[in-house]
C-alpha cells in the first residue's frame, strides 16, 4: 500500500502519547494521572504536550503516593471516568499494590457485575537501561495471579498504539506494561487500522521447527534469535503473546501442534513466572505433540543485579539459542 | 510551642465555585500558590550575619558554645562534600556512573543535621543523603557503588550506623521508626533520625510513621529536606499546609528550619535529637531548602523551572553564607582557604580514581546473598548459570565460539 497519511513512522513511546492523544480527545472522561506526567510529560516523555493541550483537570499531576493515585482513580471510575494512571516505574508499584490487588481487582465481582472500574495503570517495565534498583523488574506474574485485572504488553508502536485504545475502552481494570528498553524503537503504526482483538497472540515470524514464545520487551529478541537459528538452518516459529491475561492459550497450542516444540522466554523470574502455566498448561493440552519438554529462559531466583551484571541475568541471544539447541536435542 | 501558627490558610469560596450546575468542573484553585515563605528558624542570614531573637532562642542555646574550630569543621565538610558532589556528577557525564543525584544547595541542611547527631544515633537515609554520609565517615567512594551499577547498596550499615540508600520514596521512615521503637525497649539513650523529601511526604509509609512513632513515643526524628521539587512538581503539588505544621496532627512537634543555615539546622536537630533522648518521642523538622541542580543527572530542569529561581536560591547559598560569616568574625586566614581547595582537589582526585578502578562484580555475585540460610533453587541456579558459562570457555577453547558472544 502506498504510504498514507493515516500511517506513521513512531517510536513506541510515542505512539502511546498520541493513544492517549486520540482517547482524551475522543472521550472527555479519560483522564490521564500521575507523578510528573504534566509538564514534565513523565519521566520518558510519554505523556509529552497532553497537559498543554488538554489542561491541569485531565492529565494530572498526583502527589507522591501510588496507593492514593490508584486508589482515587477507583474512585473516579466509580464516579464515571476512565483514568489511564502512570505508575512511574516497575518498583514503585508496590505501594499501590494493595490498592490493585484487594480494591481494584475485585470491586466487579463484589458488586455483583453492578459496578465497573475501567481503570488502566501504566507500568514502564522490564531492564536492559542500565537503571539502578527497583527501576528494571518484571513483576507481572504477581498481577497475573489476581483474579479481576487484565494484563497485556506491547512489543511494538503499532500494538502500543492499538493497544493502549482497547485497554482505555476495556470495562475491566487493565495492567499495562510498557517495555521500557523499546521506547525508543520505531513502528509503522496505521492510526484507521481496525485491530485484532486486544488479547490475541500473534504469530510474528512463522515457523516449523520450534516455537518461541515472549512477549513485551522480548519480543524483539525472540525475533533475532529466530533469524540467527536461520542461518545455522533451524526454522522458528514466533509467537508474541502481546496478552498475560487472558493468555492466548489455542494460537499457543496451534503453533505448538505444528512445531512440536516450545521455548518461553520473559525478563521475570522463571520461577513461578507466566512461564511456568504456559509450560503446565501446554503440556497438559499438546502432551502428544510435543518433541521435547517446554523449556523456559528468564531471570534467576534472585534481585534484579545491578546494572553492569543485568547483562548476565537478562535472557540474550546466546541464553535463548542454548535453549533452542537443547529442546531440538531431544 | 513549636509549632507556629500561620496567617489564616481558610479557603475562600470563590463567586464560580457553584458552578458544578453547569456541567463545568468546580472551581479549584489548581494552580500553585507560592505560599509565602513562613518564618524560619535562622541563625545565620544569607549574608553571614548571626540572627538573635525571641523565635529562635530555644534553639539557639544549642549552639552557644560553638567554637570557632567547629564553625570552620562544618564549613570543611560543606565545601568536601560540595566537591564530592560535583565530582561525582563529572563522572557521571564522563559514563563512569550510570546516574547521580546531586545534593547541590542542599549541605547545609545536611551538614548541620549530620553533626548533630551521636556516633551511636542511627540513620536512615534516602538517596541524596551524601553530606550525612560524609559525616557518618562512610567513605564517599562507597556511595558510587549503586550510581555505578556495581552493587545495590555499598557498605555495612551497621559499620557507621548508617543505613543503605532507599530509593523507593518513604519507606525508610518506618525503618526508622521500627528502630527507634526497638531503641527504647532497649532503654537505650541513642535517637533515630530519617531523611525524606518533601514529595515522600505524601507517601501512606510517611503517615504511617508518624502515627506509629507519636503512639509508641518512639526516639526519632524526621529530618525533611524540603527542596522545593520532587522531580518536576513543586511542593504545592503535595500539600497545601507548611509540611512542618502536619505533625501537630499526629501529637508531636513540627519545626521549619532556614535549611541553607548550616548553624540552624545544627542547633534545631541537637534540640529534636535531645526530645528523642529525654523520652519525649518524635519531632519533625522541615529544612527547608533547594535543589540547586537536577532531579539527577537524568532529569531536565528546563521543562519545568524557571532559571531565576534557582537564581534567587543561589543567592542564600549555604556555604557562602558561612564563609561571610567566618570573614566577618576573622575566624579563619587566607591559609584555611587555600588549604581547603587543596584538600578538595585532593578529594576529587581520589573520589575519580576511586571509581575508574572499581572492578565490575563477579558474575556469580548474582546469586550471592539471596538468602541467609541458603535456597536449593539459588544453588541450582547458579550450577546452571556455571555449566552454560563453562560452555563457551569448553568451545573457544577448541576454536568453536566465533561470533556466539561468549564474553
Ligand atoms: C514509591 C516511589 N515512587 C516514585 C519514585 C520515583 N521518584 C524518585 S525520586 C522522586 C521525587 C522525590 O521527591 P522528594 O521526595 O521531594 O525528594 P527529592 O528527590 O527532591 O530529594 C520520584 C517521584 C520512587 N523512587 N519511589
Amino acid at each position: 500500500m502506498a504510504e498514507s497519511v493515516t500511517s506513521k513512522n513512531l517510536a513506541l513511546a510515542k505512539a502511546i502519547n498520541e493513544s492517549l492523544r486520540r482517547a482524551l480527545e475522543a472521550d472527555p472522561k479519560v483522564l490521564i494521572m500521575g507523578e510528573d506526567v504534566g509538564k514534565l510529560g513523565g519521566v520518558f516523555r510519554v505523556t509529552d504536550g497532553l497537559q498543554k493541550d488538554f489542561g491541569e483537570s485531565r492529565v494530572i499531576d498526583t502527589p507522591l503516593a501510588e496507593s492514593g493515585i490508584v486508589g482515587t482513580a477507583i474512585g473516579l471510575a466509580l464516579r464515571g471516568y476512565r483514568p489511564v494512571v502512570e505508575i512511574q516505574f516497575d518498583g514503585f508499584v508496590f505501594p499501590a499494590y494493595d490498592q490493585i490487588v484487594t480494591q481494584l481487582a475485585k470491586m466487579h465481582a463484589r458488586s455483583l457485575g453492578k459496578v465497573k472500574l475501567p481503570v488502566v495503570v501504566r507500568i514502564p517495565y522490564g531492564g536492559g537501561i542500565g537503571a539502578v534498583e527497583h527501576h528494571s523488574e518484571s513483576p507481572e506474574a504477581l498481577f497475573a495471579h489476581v483474579s479481576g485485572l487484565k494484563i497485556v504488553s506491547p512489543s511494538n508502536a503499532s500494538d502500543a498504539y492499538w493497544m493502549m485504545q482497547q485497554a482505555i475502552q476495556s470495562d475491566d481494570p487493565v495492567i499495562f506494561f510498557e517495555p521500557k528498553r523499546r521506547y525508543w524503537d520505531k513502528g509503522e503504526v496505521n492510526t484507521e487500522a481496525i485491530p485484532g482483538p486486544l488479547h490475541r497472540a500473534q504469530v510474528v515470524r512463522e515457523g516449523t521447527d520450534l516455537t518461541l514464545v515472549a512477549y513485551g520487551p522480548m519480543v524483539k529478541l525472540c525475533q533475532e534469535v529466530a533469524a540467527a537459528a536461520a542461518e545455522e538452518g533451524k526454522n522458528l516459529e514466533v509467537l508474541d503473546l502481546r496478552s498475560v491475561s487472558p493468555l492466548d492459550f489455542d494460537s499457543i497450542q496451534a503453533s505448538v501442534e505444528k512445531t512440536r516444540r516450545l521455548v518461553v522466554v520473559h525478563e521475570a523470574p522463571v520461577f513461578f513466572g507466566s512461564g511456568a502455566e504456559i509450560a503446565a498448561r501446554i503440556t497438559e493440552r499438546c502432551f502428544y505433540h510435543l518433541e521435547a519438554p517446554v523449556l523456559r529462559v528468564g531471570g534467576y531466583h534472585a534481585p534484579y543485579p545491578p546494572a553492569r551484571l543485568e547483562e548476565e541475568y537478562l535472557p540474550g541471544l546466546d541464553r535463548v539459542l542454548d535453549a533452542v539447541d537443547r529442546a531440538l536435542a531431544y | 510551642m513549636t509549632v507556629e501558627s500561620t496567617a489564616a490558610r481558610k479557603p475562600r469560596r470563590s463567586a464560580g465555585s457553584k458552578a458544578g450546575t453547569t456541567g463545568a468542573e468546580r472551581t479549584t484553585r489548581t494552580t500553585a500558590r507560592k505560599a509565602a515563605e513562613p518564618e524560619l528558624v535562622q541563625l545565620l542570614t544569607p549574608e553571614g550575619k548571626r540572627v538573635k531573637n525571641a523565635k529562635n532562642a530555644e534553639y539557639a542555646k544549642y549552639v552557644a558554645g560553638v567554637t570557632p574550630e567547629e564553625l570552620r569543621g562544618l564549613y570543611r565538610d560543606m565545601v568536601l562534600t560540595r566537591r564530592f558532589d560535583a565530582e561525582a556528577t563529572a563522572l557521571q557525564r564522563q559514563g563512569e556512573l550510570g546516574l547521580w543525584a546531586s545534593l547541590l544547595g542542599q549541605e547545609a541542611a545536611q551538614i548541620g543535621s549530620g553533626r548533630a547527631l551521636r556516633d551511636d544515633d542511627y540513620v536512615f537515609p534516602t538517596y541524596r543523603e551524601h553530606g550525612v554520609a560524609w559525616c557518618r565517615g562512610v567513605d564517599p567512594t562507597n556511595l558510587l557503588g549503586m550510581f555505578r551499577g556495581v552493587n545495590n547498596g555499598g557498605w555495612d550499615p551497621n559499620g557507621n550506623n548508617f543505613h543503605l540508600y532507599t530509593i523507593v520514596i518513604g519507606s525508610q521512615t518506618l525503618h526508622a521508626t521500627g528502630y527507634a521503637m526497638g531503641v527504647a525497649k532497649d532503654g537505650a539513650d541513642s535517637a533515630v533520625i530519617a531523611y525524606f523529601g518533601d514529595g515522600a511526604s505524601s507517601q501512606g509509609d510517611v503517615a504511617e510513621s508518624f502515627t506509629f512513632s507519636a503512639v509508641y513515643n518512639a526516639p526519632v526524628v524526621f529530618f525533611c529536606q524540603n527542596n522545593q521539587w520532587a522531580i518536576s512538581e513543586p511542593t504545592e503539588k503535595q500539600t497545601r499546609v507548611p509540611l512542618y505544621q502536619r505533625a501537630q496532627g499526629y501529637g508531636f512537634p513540627g519545626v521549619r528550619v532556614d535549611g541553607n543555615d548550616v548553624l540552624a539546622c545544627l542547633a534545631v536537630t541537637r534540640w529534636a535529637l535531645d526530645r528523642a533522648r529525654d523520652g519525649a518521642g518524635p519531632t519533625l523538622v522541615e529544612a527547608y531548602t533547594y535543589r540547586m541542580g537536577a532531579h539527577t543527572t537524568s532529569d531536565d530542569p528546563t521543562k519545568y523551572r524557571a532559571d531565576e529561581e534557582r537564581e534567587a536560591w543561589e543567592a542564600k547559598d549555604p556555604i557562602l553564607r558561612l564563609r561571610r560569616y567566618l570573614e566577618a568574625s576573622n575566624h579563619t586566614d587566607e591559609g584555611f582557604f587555600a588549604e581547603l581547595e587543596a584538600e578538595s582537589e585532593a578529594l576529587g582526585r581520589r573520589v575519580r580514581e576511586a571509581v575508574r578502578a572499581m572492578p565490575d562484580p563477579d558474575r556469580f555475585a548474582i546469586f550471592e546473598n539471596v538468602y541467609a540460610d541458603g535456597h536449593a533453587l539459588v544453588d541450582e541456579e547458579r550450577a546452571q548459570f556455571a555449566a552454560y558459562q563453562a560452555s563457551f570457555a569448553t568451545e573457544s577453547d577448541s576454536g568453536f565460539a566465533a561470533g556466539s558472544g561468549g564474553n
